[in-house]
C-alpha cells in the first residue's frame, strides 16, 4: 500500500509538525509504540507556538533512543557524547546567550551517566531547557536496568528483578534549584505541549520529565503489553497535581502517577549572577573568532 | 457534516494504534491493508464524526497522521 | 588577523609557564574556558578567570573534567574560541571528548601540564608520561596536534600557535606542558598585539541550504558554521556523511576516518616544528622535548666538550610525529638518544621511524624530577661508539 493508494492522502494540508522536522531523516529509528515520537509532537507545537526565531533555537542530545531526537528536529542540532548534553549545552548558552538551548535526552543519559551535570546545571541555574524522556530502561543498548527502573522490574541486567531503589528525578532537580520542574506522560500531549512552551519562555534552568512507553524492552520483559497498553496505563493511573511537593511524587509500581507542574520559581540565572557579581570588572567586547 | 478530516502517510505508520485509541470521537481503526513494512495504517470508519482536532497527530509517534479542520484548511497551510 | 590589543599585555614580564600559557590563550582570542581544578595546571585558569572579564569572556569551573572538556566544545560551536586545562588524571577523563572534537572537527585546545603518574601519582612533580595518551588516548583512529614548550616564553608562543592550528585544521590541539615548565618562572616577552598573528575561524560564506557541514576542498578541512546562523547544523559523534547526518556503513567510515588522517598528512610541512642544531655530520642526535630538552642541552654541551659530534633535535610539535626528518637523519648517524620523563614513549616512534637504520637509545625516567645530564651523556657516549 503506497501513499497514492490511500484514499485519505489526496486532500488536506501538510502535517504542521513537518515544518520543524528533518523529513529526510524519517522514518525514525524508534520502535512501534515507543513514546519518544509522541513527545516530539508536543515539542514541535511548543516550538511553533513559542514565537521564537527558530534560527536561534538549538537542540542538544546525549546518547540513547531519546538522544536521537536532535537528529529529527530541524534546528541546529548537536548529538553529543553519553551523558554530556548538559555541559555541552551550558557551553553553547554561555558563549552565545542569544540562543535558546534545549537538551532533549533520556533518563539513563541525563540522570545516571550525566547525573552530576544535571545537578550542577540546576544549581548554577544555567538558562537551558532539559526535556528528559523517561522510559525507565536503557533501551538503545538492549534493555538494561536504569537508575529509574522501578520496583522489582525485570531487565536484561536484573534477571531476578531489580532491587535498587529508583530515582525521583523531579525531586532531585527541585532540590538542586531548578526554576521550573514538571512531569507529564506521553499520554498528556496537550499538557506537555503547554509545559514545554512555558519552559521555553522561562528564564533559568527548566526541567520536564516525560514518562514514555518502551514496549520493546521495559514492557516486554515485564509482561506489560505494548506501547498502547502503557498509554492506557498512564491514562488510568495519572493524577494531575500541580504544585505537588516533589518529595511526594516518586513513581510506585501500580500506584498513582503524579503529573503536573511542580516548581515555577524565580532565580537569577548564571549569567545574570555573574554580571551582578563582577559589576565593573566585566567589559563587553566583540567576537574574536573571525 | 464532518468538521474535519485526517491525512495518513501510510508508509510512515508503524501500527501502534495510539491514534485509534485516543481519537475522542472514535473516527479511526487500523485498516486491514498493509504498508510496505507490514504495518496496518489507520483509516476512517466514521469520517462524519471527525472534528479535525488533531489529537491523532499529537499522539502519532511517527508523524504518519494528522487531523485538520476542513473549513479551515487554508489556515493550516500557512501554519505549515 | 592580529590579536586584540585589549587582551595583550605587551611588554617584558617575569612569569611562570602557566601564566604565560594563559596570556597566549588571551592573545589568540580565547574568551571562554571551562576547567576543573587540578595541580599543576590550575594557575592557567586562575589567571584566565581574573583576566578574561576585562575582555568580555568568562571562565566556568565545571563539576568535573568530563563536563569541562565538552563545555568548551559547546562554546566553540556557539562561535567562541575556547580551551580547557588539566593534568594526568583529568586528561584521562577528557579522552572521550578529545575523540568527539576530532570526529566533529571542533577546533579547541587542551592544555595538559603533565605530572607523575599513573593514577594520582605525583601531583606536584613533573613527568612527560601523557605523550602517547595525547596521541592515542581516545578510542578509534584520529589525528591530533601536540606541541611541547620548554620555557615560559614558549608556553606563551605555543599557546597562541595551538589556537591557530586548531582553527586551521579543525581538530583538538594539545599543549603538552609539564610541571617544570608550568611552574618555572622566567622572562617572557609578550609582543605588541599587531605582531601576534591570530588565525580566523574558517567560517563558511555559503548561504543556508548551500552549505554542507563536512564538505571540503583540496586541504580536506571543512568550513565551519555556528549555531544560530540558520544552517540547520547536525553535528554528531556518529560516523557521518558530508551533511553531518549519521551514516553507519563501512564506506562512510572509510571516507571520514581517512580524511581525518589525510588532512594532517597534507599539513605535515606546516606542522614540522623542530629546533635543530649541528645534526649535519653528527654521530649522535639527541631527540627530546619539553623540559627534558633543557637537561639534554647540558648533556650535549658536555659531550661536545669531550669532542663528540652530537646534534640536537628538539621536537616542538611531537604529534604529528616528524617522521621524514627522523628518517632522513637515521641514514646518516650512528644513534638517536631519546631522553624523556616517562618509561619510553616517544622513543617508540623514533624506533619505528628509524626502522633499524641506526641505533635508538632510550633514556627513560619515571618522573618526579628531571634527568641528570650525566645519564643522558652516558647514553650519548654509548651511541657514539
Amino acid at each position: 500500500m503506497s501513499d497514492s493508494d490511500c484514499n485519505l492522502c489526496a486532500i488536506g494540508p501538510a502535517n504542521p509538525v513537518e515544518s520543524v522536522l528533518r523529513l529526510d531523516r524519517i522514518p525514525t529509528i524508534w520502535c512501534p509504540g515507543c513514546g519518544i515520537g509522541t513527545s516530539v509532537n508536543s515539542f514541535a507545537f511548543a516550538l511553533m507556538n513559542s514565537g521564537l526565531d527558530l534560527k536561534k533555537v538549538v537542540i542538544v542530545s546525549g546518547i540513547g533512543c531519546s538522544g536521537r531526537v536532535s537528529g529529527y528536529v530541524d534546528l541546529d542540532a548537536f548529538h553529543t557524547t553519553h551523558g554530556r548534553a548538559i555541559p555541552f549545552a551550558t557551553g553553547l548558552k554561555l558563549a552565545n546567550p542569544e540562543l535558546t538551548v534545549i537538551v532533549y535526552s533520556g533518563d539513563g543519559d541525563l540522570t545516571s551517566i550525566g547525573g552530576n551535570h544535571l545537578i550542577h546545571a540546576a544549581r548554577r541555574n544555567v538558562d537551558i531547557k532539559v526535556f528528559c524522556v523517561n522510559n525507565m530502561i536503557y533501551a538503545m543498548t538492549g534493555g538494561q536496568a536504569a537508575a529509574t527502573t522501578p520496583g522489582a522490574a525485570l531487565s536484561t541486567t536484573t534477571p531476578y528483578g531489580c532491587f535498587e531503589p529508583d530515582l525521583n528525578i523531579p525531586h532531585l532537580v527541585d532540590a538542586a534549584g531548578a526554576c521550573y520542574v514538571a512531569r507529564w506522560t506521553t499520554y498528556h500531549v496537550k499538557q506537555l505541549e503547554r509545559s514545554m512552551g512555558e519552559a521555553l519562555k522561562k528564564k533559568g534552568f527548566s526541567f520536564i520529565e516525560i514518562l514514555s512507553p518502551c514496549p520493546t524492552y521495559f514492557q516486554r520483559k515485564n509482561n506489560m503489553g505494548d506501547g498502547l497498553a502503557a498509554m492506557e496505563d498512564y491514562k488510568k493511573r495519572s493524577k494531575i497535581r500541580n504544585g505537588a511537593p516533589t518529595g511526594e511524587i516518586a513513581i510506585v509500581p501500580g500506584g498513582d502517577i503524579i503529573v503536573g507542574k511542580f516548581v515555577d520559581r524565580e532565580r537569577l540565572d548564571y549569567l545574570a549572577l555573574m554580571r551582578q557579581q563582577l559589576g565593573s570588572h566585566y567589559h563587553e567586547r566583540g567576537c574574536q573568532t573571525c | 457534516m464532518a468538521k474535519g478530516s485526517v491525512r495518513v502517510t501510510a508508509e510512515r505508520c508503524k501500527g501502534c494504534g495510539f491514534c485509534v485509541a485516543f481519537c475522542p470521537t472514535h473516527v479511526l481503526q487500523l485498516s486491514s491493508a498493509f504498508n510496505s513494512k507490514g504495518y496496518h495504517p489507520p483509516s476512517m470508519i466514521a469520517p462524519e464524526k471527525c472534528s479535525g482536532c488533531n489529537l491523532c497527530g499529537m499522539y502519532c509517534p511517527d508523524f504518519a497522521i494528522f487531523g485538520f479542520r476542513t473549513g479551515d484548511s487554508q489556515k493550516g497551510k500557512e501554519a505549515a | 588577523m592580529n590579536a586584540d590589543p585589549a587582551a595583550v599585555r605587551e611588554g617584558t614580564h617575569f612569569m611562570n609557564g602557566d601564566a604565560a600559557a594563559c596570556e597566549g590563550a588571551l592573545a589568540a582570542g580565547a574568551r571562554f574556558a571551562a576547567g576543573y581544578p587540578i595541580t599543576p595546571s590550575t594557575e592557567i585558569v586562575e589567571r584566565f578567570a581574573s583576566r578574561v572579564p576585562e575582555v568580555g569572556g568568562l571562565f566556568i569551573q565545571m563539576e568535573d573534567e568530563l563536563a569541562a572538556s565538552i563545555a568548551i566544545q559547546g562554546m566553540v560551536w556557539a562561535g567562541a574560541k575556547s580551551f580547557t586545562v588539566t593534568s594526568g588524571p583529568g586528561f584521562s577523563l577528557m579522552m572521550e571528548h578529545i575523540g568527539y572534537a576530532a570526529m566533529t572537527e571542533t577546533p579547541c585546545v587542551f592544555m595538559d601540564v603533565q605530572r607523575g603518574g599513573p593514577s594520582t601519582g605525583l601531583p606536584t612533580l613533573p613527568a612527560q608520561g601523557d605523550m602517547m595518551q595525547a596521541r592515542f588516548g581516545s578510542h578509534g583512529d584520529y589525528q591530533v596536534i601536540a606541541l611541547c614548550p620548554n620555557s615560559p616564553q614558549e608556553c606563551f608562543e605555543l599557546s597562541v600557535k595551538s589556537f591557530n592550528l586548531a582553527e586551521r585544521y579543525r581538530l583538538p590541539v594539545m599543549l603538552m606542558m609539564d610541571e617544570c615548565v608550568g611552574h618555572m618562572t622566567e622572562k617572557v616577552v609578550v609582543p605588541a598585539a599587531e605582531k601576534i598573528y591570530v588565525e580566523p575561524r574558517r567560517r563558511t560564506a555559503k548561504a543556508p541550504g548551500d552549505y554542507r557541514a563536512y564538505e571540503c576542498g583540496p586541504d580536506l578541512v571543512p568550513e565551519m558554521a555556528h549555531a544560530g546562523e540558520g544552517h540547520h547544523l547536525y553535528v554528531t559523534g556518529l560516523t557521518h556523511d558530508k551533511r553531518g547526518y549519521p551514516v553507519m556503513n563501512p564506506a562512510t567510515q572509510r571516507e571520514l576516518v581517512t580524511r581525518l588522517f589525510d588532512k594532517i598528512k597534507l599539513a605535515k610541512n606546516d606542522l614540522l616544528m623542530v629546533d635543530e642544531d649541528q645534526t649535519e655530520g653528527a654521530d649522535v642526535v639527541v631527540v627530546s622535548f619539553g623540559i627534558t630538552s633543557r637537561v639534554a642541552e647540558r648533556a650535549i654541551q658536555m659531550a661536545r666538550a669531550k669532542g663528540m659530534k652530537v646534534g640536537r633535535l628538539r621536537l616542538i610539535c611531537v604529534w604529528p610525529f616528524p617522521e621524514d626528518k627522523i628518517a632522513a637523519l637515521a641514514s646518516r648517524i650512528k644513534a638517536f638518544v631519546v631522553p624523556e620523563l616517562n618509561m619510553g614513549q616517544v622513543v617508540l616512534e623514533v624506533e619505528r621511524t628509524v626502522a633499524g637504520r641506526c641505533r635508538t637509545i632510550s633514556v627513560p625516567h619515571p618522573g618526579g624530577t628531571v634527568h641528570k645530564p650525566e645519564d643522558i651523556l652516558a647514553a650519548i657516549e654509548r651511541g657514539a661508539r
